[in-house]
């Protein structure tokens, strides 16, 4: 038997359960853009339809500062703190 | 009296026997093909006879089948432990078998020696006699040699020494051990297990792991990054394991450590690097004594194969960043077709033949100090092929020439970095008439690359550049600007490699150069 070292982080795989649906969409939805280029046109489209059809839900935008690096963390934060869902406009 | 480690080893019959305990004991630590050892067992078989009714007289084997040999060879009738593992040769830490510890309380030692001293042996049974108030053993002394060196113990072979370190108590090894079992091939389970880039691996056992470890004085649990886009911590170990599978010797690592600093800055944003379509990844430029002591390659095919330190230190940090950071093909790493950089890219500049100043001095370093300065860079090395000039400007525009590649030769003021490598022969005919400062090549290369605005413009050729919408907006006047190939000269930088022979330079694009994309950084190596 040869014993070797494990050259990665350890992040063991951990199975997720899917958030449980509530069968509506009530509350504050998020709508995060990437900052990739037209993903504001999408989101624009998103948040006409969706107030059209949801009169009752509240719609917050956000965005990262660039695509280009992770969400910064007070923002993935403040996105938890404020939303009951958030949609995320993702490539171009 | 002095203290010494406990231990639970099984005798040659399964026996168990435990240290410390109540009685008297004697410890002999030996090996069967060491000849001092074959003339001391039977002297530990006759204090056996002598003593074994009031104390232990525990004969210890650093092997099994030895054991099995001296108890054939000399008629033993006293137990014989099996230290096959060494883990206890280890605890003892005597540098030579035989290795005698008499200790008369069942616990700490009064008499500890090693090899072979007949007056020792003498005073040592005497010593039990006198302790267990009988009759010393019957030794013919006058048959034996005053002295005889001993063996060095096996405990202490190189490789048997690094894997004992890596187990035991004090060990700088935290990562998770991984049981290949022995009907796997371990580098077929290797690629199983997703660690490679493609290639094979060096298995990262506990003691290659040990001896990389020896590279560094940095504590092996110090955390140097955290690295996207798993957030997984670098630490010092980790790097450590990654640069064996890659093939780097322990002189390599601190190259390694810092090249991993580098690229986990947030200026350098090595996420972005990993994650874009486009295909970018670090090219390691390596400057100061450090090139020479670790054999790095900067002369003849500097950028291509055949150099341990140049391969394996490239091929360290991508490994890192696959492993640690969890940046794969298919995962975040988006590349549409990926590049030969992304499997390793590190070479050193031939500063002593470089009539510039060094890449780490003209960043800010001592020219004694040995930095790695990484780029992202998303092809190269592309080749500038001049074999005709014979002038300083007529080379240094072949050069801004060869450059128009970047992207496409119809983009211009890129915000983007190059890194020019320039060879020996083109570095003589730039300086043939005199010093040819870089700042000039810069400049050379911005005027001779100089085209209108209007050239940029989508056109039936090309759609690409300016939109004609854009281009509707501006005066013919503005159209008629003319626009260097780079938005600045400082996105030019350059360094002298290669060959005496052969007249081609090599250069490598970068990616989005800047704050929303990549900066090249700079990092000073450890000094060992």
């Amino acid at each position: 038997m040869t014993v070797i070292l494990d050259p990665t982080d350890e992040a063991v795989p951990v199975s997720r359960q899917i958030t449980p649906r509530r069968g509506q969409v009530s509350g504050v939805v998020g709508l995060m853009d990437i900052r990739k280029p037209r993903g504001d046109v999408l989101l624009d489209e998103l948040e006409r339809l969706m107030s059209e059809r949801m009169p009752d839900i509240e719609i917050r935008r956000y965005a990262k500062p660039t695509f280009t690096k992770p969400c910064p963390d007070d923002l993935r934060a403040q996105m938890k703190a404020e939303c009951d869902f958030v949609i995320e406009g993702l490539a171009d | 009296m002095t203290e010494v480690p406990g231990f639970e080893l099984l005798d040659l019959d399964g026996a168990s026997h435990a240290f410390p305990g109540s009685r008297p004991t004697l410890l002999c630590f030996v090996k069967e093909d060491c000849a001092t050892c074959n003339l001391a067992v039977p002297l530990i078989q006759a204090m056996h006879s002598a003593f074994s009714s009031s104390a232990n007289i525990w004969m210890i084997s650093q092997t099994r089948d030895g054991g099995l040999i001296l108890k054939d060879r000399h008629g033993l009738s006293l137990p014989i432990l099996d230290d096959t593992e060494l883990k206890t040769s280890f605890a003892y830490n005597f540098d030579i078998v035989p290795a005698i510890y008499w200790c008369p309380d069942g616990g700490s030692a009064t008499t500890m020696f090693e090899g072979f001293v007949r007056s020792e042996w003498q005073s040592l049974n005497a010593e039990i006699a006198a302790a267990l108030e009988t009759a010393p053993a019957q030794i013919d002394w006058d048959s034996l040699p005053d002295w005889r060196p001993g063996c060095g113990s096996k405990h202490l072979d190189p490789d048997i020494h690094d894997r004992l370190q890596a187990e035991a108590d004090d060990s700088p090894i935290r990562a998770r051990k991984i049981e290949v079992a022995s009907a796997d091939d371990v580098a077929e389970f290797m690629f199983d297990q997703g660690f490679s880039d493609g290639l094979p691996l060096v298995p990262p056992t506990p003691e290659r792991v040990m001896r990389m470890l020896s590279g560094t004085r940095r504590d092996a649990q110090e955390v140097i990054a955290q690295m996207p886009p798993n957030m997984g911590e670098a630490t010092i170990e980790k790097i450590a394991i990654n640069a064996v599978m890659a093939g780097c010797k322990p002189e390599y690592l601190p190259v390694v450590i810092a090249a991993v600093e580098a690229v986990c800055t947030d200026e350098f944003n090595i996420h972005g690097v990993m994650a874009t379509t486009m295909g970018a990844s670090p090219v390691l430029v390596v400057n100061g004594p450090i090139r020479e002591r670790i054999g790095m390659n900067s002369g003849l095919g500097a950028l291509g194969s055949g150099n341990r330190a140049n391969a394996t230190i490239g091929r360290a940090v991508r490994l890192a960043i696959r492993n640690i950071g969890g940046a794969k093909p298919g995962g975040t790493d988006r590349s549409t077709l990926g590049n030969p950089m992304k499997i390793t890219m590190c070479f050193a500049e031939w500063e002593e033949r470089s009539p510039w100043a060094p890449l780490h001095v003209e960043r800010g370093f001592k020219a004694e100090d040995s930095v790695v300065t990484a780029f992202a860079m998303t092809s190269g090395p592309v080749h500038i092929v001049d074999q005709e000039s014979r002038t300083p400007d007529e080379i240094a525009g072949s050069l801004a020439l060869g450059l128009e590649s970047l992207f496409l030769p119809k983009y211009h003021m890129m915000p983007v970095d190059t890194l020019l490598v320039v060879c020996p022969e083109h570095v003589d005919t730039l300086m043939k008439d005199g010093a040819y400062e870089k700042s000039r090549l810069r400049d050379r290369i911005q005027n001779v690359t100089k085209k209108p605005l209007r050239a940029m413009v989508a056109d039936e050729v090309s759609g690409a550049g300016m939109t004609r919408d854009a281009a509707a907006k501006l005066s013919a006047e503005q159209l008629d600007k003319q626009v260097p190939k780079f938005a600045s000269s400082d996105y030019i930088h350059m360094v002298v490699a290669g060959s005496d022979a052969g007249k081609f330079s090599s250069a490598f694009h970068g990616w989005v150069t800047g704050a929303m994309g990549s900066q090249s950084v700079s990092r000073k190596i450890e000094d060992i």
